[in-house]
C-alpha cells in the first residue's frame, strides 16, 4: 500500500489545497492573455475529474475500500443532468414531473440520485471484502454501463447530447469561464468537507477500520456502517461530478462509465496519493494533462501511460503528494506492510 | 421458442461457458494461490489470438495455429511473471490492480502498433467449417462442438491432475491454506511461474478459439476478463470446480439474457446474477478459503 | 455464588473435529482478578476469543453482569463492558498513542456519526483518554504514532485502550507477551493497580506473575476447566501438576 502519513491539522495540511484552488482559479486570467479559451476547457475537465478522484479517494485511501463502480456512479450523476435536460427540451414530462436544465435542480438531484445507489451499491457490496468488494463493485460497474447502453431514448450507445441551453438559477451557464467557476467552487467545497469530515469522530472510526479492523470492533465500533454512510458520501459527491462533466461537455455517454474509466479514476487517485484529501485532485490534474499532450504527440499514447503507471506503482508508493513531502525531508520511504 | 432452438442455444451457452472456464481457471488459481488479481489475464486471451491468427496468415495451417497460440500466451504470461508480477505478490490489492491495469494498456496499444487497426480474421479448415446433425433437425455448427470438447477435455485433465497427482496437491493445499503451503517444501518461486504459465497457456487457447466466431482485435480481451472475473468470483476464488459450475452458469445465462432480453439488458443480467449470488454467498458457491 | 460480572455455563467450541472449548463453565466474582492458566494448546484465547464475540461458541451461554450475551456480536459487547487487550498487539500504525486511546473513548460514548467537528483537540475525548494513557505511564508518549512504539510501549497501549473502555470486565490475553524481565516486572505493578478497579481475566505464561496478581486460578486442560480456587490451592493440586507436568 502506498504510504499513508497521519493527517495531521492546521494550515500544513489545508495548505495545498487552498494552493491548488487559487493555481486553478488562475487559468482563465492565462487563457484570456493567451486567447486560448482551450485552455479553460482542458482546466474543467481536470476539475471535474479532480471532484470524482477527491471523492474515490474518501473511500480508498480513508475507507480502505478499492471500489471499481465510481465510473459507474459518476456517469449516472451525468446521465440524471442530461435526462433531466432532455425532457426539457422536449417539453415532455417525466414520468408527471417536468425536465429542467437548471442546475440549482438538477445537480442536487443527481447527488441523491446517485446517494441512493450508492447506498443499495454499498449495502451489497459490504458484505463481503478484499478481492470480492473489487469484484462485486466492478460487476456493479458495469450494470451501470449496460443499463445506460440499453437507454434506446436517451441515446442508447451513441449518448446523449444535451441540447438545451444550461442554467443556474438566472445565470446562462453556457458560458464557458462562469461554468469553469461553477465546477472549481464544488472542488474546494469538496475537498473542505471531506478534509472535516476525515478529521471528525466518523473519519478516525473509518480510518481506523480500514487499517485494524480488529481492533476497531474490539473497542466497540461495528465498521460496516461506517463503510456504508462513507460510500454513500463518496457516492454523492461522485454524483456531482459527473453532473458537470455531463453539464459542461453538454454530452454523456456511456463511454464515460466504462469499467476502463473506473481503472482511469484509481489511477488518478493513486498517482496523486491516497494519504491526503487533496493529492487526488493533483492526481486528477497530472492524468487529464498527460493524457492531452502524450496524445498530441502521439497516437499510441496509451502505451507510453500504461508503462508509466506500472513504472509509477513499481517506485513512487505515495504518489505526486510524496513527491513534495521527499523535497521537503519530511519523511521517508517505508515498508509496504506496516 | 422451440425445443430445437433451445437445444441450440443451450449448447451456444455451455460452449461459452466452456471458453469462459479455460480463461477463468488460470485466473482463479492465480487469485487463489497467489492472492493476485491478474486484470491482464484478458491481454494473454488477446496474444493468444493474435498469434493464432498470424500464424494462420504466415503458414496458412490451422492446426499451427492452435499450437502457437498458448505457446505465445505461456510465453507472454511467464514473461510478465517473472519479469513484473511476482514483484506485487505481496503487495495489497490496490496496487496489483494498478501494475495489471497498467500493462492492459500498454499491451492493447502495442498489440495496435504491431497489427494495426482492422480487425483480423481466422478461416476455418473445411473439416470444421460444416454443420453437424446433433439431433435430427437440429445443425450445430463442427467448430463449436470442437470447442466444447476441447473444453471439456482441458477441464477433466485439469480435474486429474489436481485431484490425483502431488503438485495437484500441494495446488489444493495452497488455495485454502498458503503458509502450509508454502511449507511443503517445494520450490514456490516455480510453482508459482508454472501455475502462472499454464493459465497464461489457457487464456491464449481460448483466445485462438474465439478467433474464427469472433473477430480478432485490440480490446477483445476485456469484455472476456469482466466475465471470467465474475466466473472466479461467483465460483468462489481459488476453486476451480466452482469456476467450471460457475463458466457454465454464466455463459448459459449470458447467452439466453441476450436473446430473450435486448443485449445491452443481457449483458446486466449476469451482473445481476453475479450481485444476488455474493449477497447471499460472500464468499462464492464453491469458497475454498476456509 | 451471589451476582458475578462474567458467568459461563457448558460453553462448547469445535473445529472440525477437533474440541477447542469442551463444557467450559466458570464464574468471574466482582472486582476479581481471575487468572486462566493451562499448557499449549489448552484453548486460552479460543475461549477469550469467544467470551470477547470475535468466535462464536456452538453452544452454552456467557452471561454479563446478569446480561445474556452469548449471541451479540462482538462490537456490541465491546459497548455493553467487554475490553480484550490482544495477545499480539493490534494497533493502527498510523494512529497516534492519543488517538487510540480516543477513538476508544469515543466509541464508548455512544455512535460515532459526528462528521463536521475534529476529533482531535475534542476535550470530551481526549480527556479521559489521557487519563488512560496516565494511569498505563504513556503520557509522554501520546504523540507518538504506534508504528514508532517500542514493544512493550505497544503492549502498554493495549491496555490504556482497554482502560479506556471503562469496561465492566478486562480481557487480559498475555499482556507480559515477549517482554523482558523489567519490562515484565513493570507491567506487573501496573496490573497490580488496575486490579484495585476493575474485574479481570488474565491469561498468562509468567507463572510467577500469575500467582502474585491473581485472587483464584482456574486451569484450562484440553477446553475444560479441571480445577478452580485460590493460588495456593492451585499451587498444591495432585491434578493440577500431572496436567502440566504429565502428558
Amino acid at each position: 500500500m502506498a504510504d499513508r502519513a497521519p493527517i495531521g491539522s492546521g494550515w500544513r495540511e489545508r495548505a495545498p489545497a487552498v494552493l491548488i484552488v487559487f493555481l486553478l482559479a488562475a487559468t482563465p486570467l492565462v487563457a484570456r492573455a493567451l486567447g486560448d479559451p482551450f485552455i479553460v476547457k482542458v482546466a474543467t475537465r481536470v476539475v471535474v475529474f479532480a471532484i470524482a478522484a477527491v471523492a474515490l479517494n474518501f473511500v480508498v485511501g480513508f475507507g480502505g475500500l478499492v471500489s471499481l463502480c465510481h465510473a459507474g456512479l459518476f456517469g449516472v450523476g451525468g446521465y440524471v443532468v442530461g435526462v433531466l435536460a432532455w425532457h426539457d427540451f422536449n417539453a415532455e414530462p417525466l414520468l408527471f414531473l417536468p425536465g429542467t436544465s437548471n442546475l440549482l435542480v438538477s445537480i442536487p438531484a443527481a447527488a441523491v440520485v446517485v446517494g441512493l445507489l450508492a447506498a443499495i451499491v454499498g449495502a451489497i457490496s459490504l458484505r463481503t471484502s478484499g478481492p470480492y468488494f473489487l469484484m462485486i463493485t466492478l460487476a456493479f460497474n458495469q450494470m451501470f454501463y449496460y443499463g445506460a447502453v440499453a437507454l434506446q431514448k436517451y441515446g442508447g450507445e451513441d449518448g446523449l447530447q444535451i441540447m438545451s441551453n444550461v442554467t443556474l438559477g438566472p445565470f446562462d451557464m453556457s458560458d464557458r469561464y462562469r461554468f469553469f467557476y461553477l465546477a472549481l467552487a464544488f472542488l474546494a467545497a469538496a475537498m473542505f468537507v471531506l478534509g472535516r469530515v476525515v478529521r471528525s469522530r466518523f473519519g478516525m472510526a473509518l480510518r481506523a477500520a480500514s487499517r485494524n479492523e480488529t481492533r476497531v470492533i474490539a473497542v466497540g465500533v461495528d465498521p460496516w456502517r461506517y463503510r456504508l454512510v462513507a460510500f454513500v458520501i463518496s457516492g454523492v459527491v461522485v454524483g456531482i461530478a459527473g453532473a458537470l462533466l455531463a453539464a459542461g461537455q453538454q454530452f454523456i455517454s456511456p463511454v464515460d462509465m466504462g469499467w476502463d474509466r473506473s481503472g482511469d479514476l484509481v489511477v488518478m487517485t493513486v498517482l496523486g496519493g491516497i494519504g491526503s484529501v487533496w493529492g487526488p485532485a493533483l492526481g486528477a490534474a497530472a492524468f487529464v494533462v498527460l493524457e492531452l499532450v502524450l496524445s498530441s504527440w502521439t497516437s499510441h499514447w496509451q502505451l507510453a501511460f500504461g508503462l508509466l503507471v506500472i513504472l509509477i506503482v513499481v517506485g513512487l508508493r505515495g504518489g505526486l503528494a510524496d513527491l513534495g513531502a521527499l523535497a521537503f525531508g519530511r519523511r521517508g520511504t517505508e515498508t509496504a506492510h506496516g | 421458442m422451440t425445443s430445437s432452438l433451445l437445444i441450440e442455444q443451450l449448447l451456444n451457452g455451455v460452449q461459452f461457458g466452456v471458453m469462459l472456464f479455460l480463461m477463468s481457471a488460470g485466473l482463479t488459481l492465480v487469485f487463489g494461490i497467489m492472492n493476485f488479481i491478474n486484470l491482464a489475464h484478458g491481454s494473454l486471451y488477446m496474444i493468444g489470438a493474435f498469434a493464432g491468427a498470424a500464424t494462420q496468415a504466415a503458414t496458412g495451417s490451422f492446426l499451427l495455429a492452435v499450437v502457437a497460440a498458448p505457446l505465445a500466451g505461456a510465453v507472454a504470461g511467464l514473461a510478465l511473471e517473472r519479469g513484473l508480477f511476482q514483484r506485487f505478490y505481496a503487495r495489497d490489492h490496490l496496487d496489483q490492480v494498478l501494475v495489471t491495469f497498467g500493462t492492459i494498456l500498454a499491451l492493447n496499444e502495442a498489440t495496435r502498433i504491431v497489427f494495426g487497426l482492422t480487425p483480423l480474421r481466422m478461416n476455418l479448415p473445411d473439416a470444421l467449417a460444416g454443420h453437424v446433425e446433433i439431433i435430427p433437425g437440429v445443425p450445430y455448427p463442427t467448430f463449436r462442438l470442437v470447442i466444447l470438447g476441447v473444453g471439456l477435455a482441458v477441464a477433466a485433465l485439469l480435474y486429474v491432475v489436481i485431484m490425483r497427482t502431488r503438485i495437484g496437491m500441494w495446488v489444493r493445499a495452497g488455495a485454502s491454506d498458503r503458509p502450509i503451503a508454502s511449507a511443503m517444501g517445494v520450490n514456490v518461486p516455480l510453482v508459482f511461474a508454472a501455475l502462472f504459465g499454464v493459465g497464461a497457456a489457457l487464456a491464449g487457447l481460448a483466445g485462438v478459439m474465439a478467433g474464427p466466431i469472433l473477430s480478432v482485435q485490440v480490446g477483445m480481451g476485456e469484455p472476456i476478463l469482466i466475465l471470467a472475473l465474475v466466473v472466479t468470483v461467483i465460483g468462489g476464488i481459488g476453486s476451480i470446480r466452482g469456476a467450471f459450475v460457475a463458466a457454465l452458469l454464466v455463459g448459459i445465462v449470458d447467452t439466453f439474457g441476450r436473446i430473450l432480453l435486448t443485449p445491452a439488458l443481457g449483458g446486466m443480467a449476469i451482473f445481476m446474477m453475479m450481485a444476488a449470488i455474493l449477497a447471499f454467498r460472500p464468499k462464492g458457491l464453491f469458497p475454498a478459503h476456509g | 455464588m451471589a451476582d458475578p460480572i462474567l458467568a459461563v455455563e457448558c460453553l462448547m467450541k469445535s473445529f472440525g473435529g477437533l474440541r477447542a472449548t469442551n463444557d467450559l463453565s466458570i464464574a468471574v466474582e466482582r472486582g476479581e482478578c481471575h487468572a486462566i492458566i493451562g499448557p499449549n494448546g489448552a484453548g486460552k484465547t479460543t475461549f477469550i476469543s469467544q467470551l470477547q464475540g470475535m468466535l462464536r461458541p456452538d453452544a452454552g451461554a456467557i452471561r454479563l453482569d446478569g446480561q445474556d450475551i452469548t449471541r451479540e456480536p462482538a462490537h456490541v459487547r465491546a459497548r455493553l463492558g467487554i475490553a480484550r487487550s490482544f495477545q499480539i498487539t493490534s494497533l493502527v500504525p498510523d494512529f497516534s498513542v492519543l488517538d487510540h486511546a480516543a477513538l476508544a473513548v469515543q466509541a464508548r460514548s455512544g455512535h460515532s456519526f459526528r462528521f463536521w467537528r475534529p476529533a482531535r483537540g475534542d476535550a470530551a475525548l481526549t480527556g479521559p483518554a489521557r487519563d488512560a494513557l496516565a494511569t498505563v505511564g504513556l503520557s509522554p508518549r501520546a504523540t507518538t504514532l504506534a508504528r514508532d512504539l517500542s514493544h512493550g510501549e505497544a503492549r502498554q497501549l493495549e491496555l490504556a485502550i482497554a482502560i479506556a473502555q471503562k469496561p465492566k470486565l478486562l480481557l487480559l490475553d498475555e499482556p507480559m507477551a515477549g517482554m523482558g524481565r523489567k519490562d515484565g516486572a513493570a507491567m506487573t505493578r501496573l496490573l497490580a493497580e488496575l486490579k484495585k478497579d476493575y474485574s479481570i481475566i488474565l491469561v498468562e505464561h509468567d507463572m510467577q506473575a500469575v500467582f502474585s496478581l491473581a485472587d483464584r486460578i482456574s486451569v484450562l486442560v484440553a477446553g475444560h476447566v479441571i480445577k478452580t480456587g485460590a493460588p495456593d490451592e492451585i499451587r498444591n493440586d495432585p491434578d493440577v501438576r500431572a496436567a502440566y507436568l504429565g502428558h
